[in-house]
């Protein structure tokens, strides 16, 4: 995958803003292939976990049910300038991917 | 379900590299200080493929719930594409350690679950599928107690099949 991941982090005050967008089908396992007709297989991220200077701050589960390319959102009290925050998910067939960016 | 497999096995080999990096310590120390996060950090199998609201509410541990106006949910009243539906959630219950999305009519209602440390706001943001027009429920976890708000949305077009 040539970009997996992309990562937007805004120091706001002390509060660091992070915009996730991941690049991946989340396939249901309900879709057909429109010219074969056979069903898509399931193929979702289930866990995706936030950390901030390498300490776990959101663990995340998730369902088939989170849209294609998905977004997220959060925000990270007590952050500053220079410390790292990275973004890690993993899919149900062991795909992985990451991303790290630094506050400024 | 063979999904459950491959995460264990790469889970192992993770441990495996961060105890050859000399992270162990870090690990060991972090499962001490929060035992209950190594509980939190296997896929909620039971939860997520429940067909049932009831079911999946039992799989999280939340067998009472209380409505909250502390709980502000931000949904779309109609969505016109059901496969992207934005979702907005900010908790003003003290203490919020966990946040869950359902959307009741959907194949397997339990959407997402987010497990924020106290370094987080209790707000997260994201987009989800909706199969048809339902109630989305969100429910917020501080210790044993759970809290929940909803919103009903309608959808103009399912986004799970196709």
């Amino acid at each position: 995958m040539a970009d997996p991941m992309k990562i937007r982090a805004q120091l706001q005050g002390e509060v660091a803003d992070v915009k996730v967008l991941m690049f991946h089908p989340m396939e249901t396992g309900l879709r057909k292939d429109a010219i074969s007709g056979d069903i898509i297989p399931l193929h979702f991220i289930q866990r995706v976990v936030a950390k901030l200077n390498g300490k776990t701050v959101m663990d995340a589960q998730w369902s088939r049910a989170i849209s294609k390319n998905p977004f997220i959102n959060f925000r990270i009290h007590g952050a500053k300038v220079g410390d790292k925050v990275s973004v890690s998910w993993e899919d149900n067939m062991g795909a992985k991917s990451s991303i790290e960016t630094t506050l400024n | 379900m063979g999904t459950k497999k491959i995460v264990r096995l790469s889970r192992r080999r993770i441990l495996r590299i961060l105890a050859t990096g000399g992270g162990y310590l870090a690990v060991l120390s972090a499962a001490w200080l929060r035992p209950v996060m190594l509980l939190a950090a296997e896929w909620n199998q039971a939860a997520f493929e429940a067909k049932v609201l009831a079911e999946s509410l039992k799989n999280i541990g939340a067998l009472s719930i209380s409505d909250s106006d502390q709980i502000q949910l931000k949904a779309p009243e109609i969505a016109e594409n059901g496969a992207i539906v934005p979702v907005e959630i900010t908790s003003k219950i003290p203490g919020t350690q966990s946040i869950y999305i359902i959307a009741d009519k959907n194949p397997q209602p339990l959407v997402a679950i987010f497990d924020l440390k106290p370094e987080l706001e209790p707000y997260v943001s994201t987009r989800i599928k909706m199969g048809e027009s339902s109630k989305i429920r969100v429910l917020v976890r501080a210790g044993d107690r759970f809290y929940m708000a909803t919103q009903e949305v309608k959808v103009t077009i399912g986004g799970c099949g196709g």
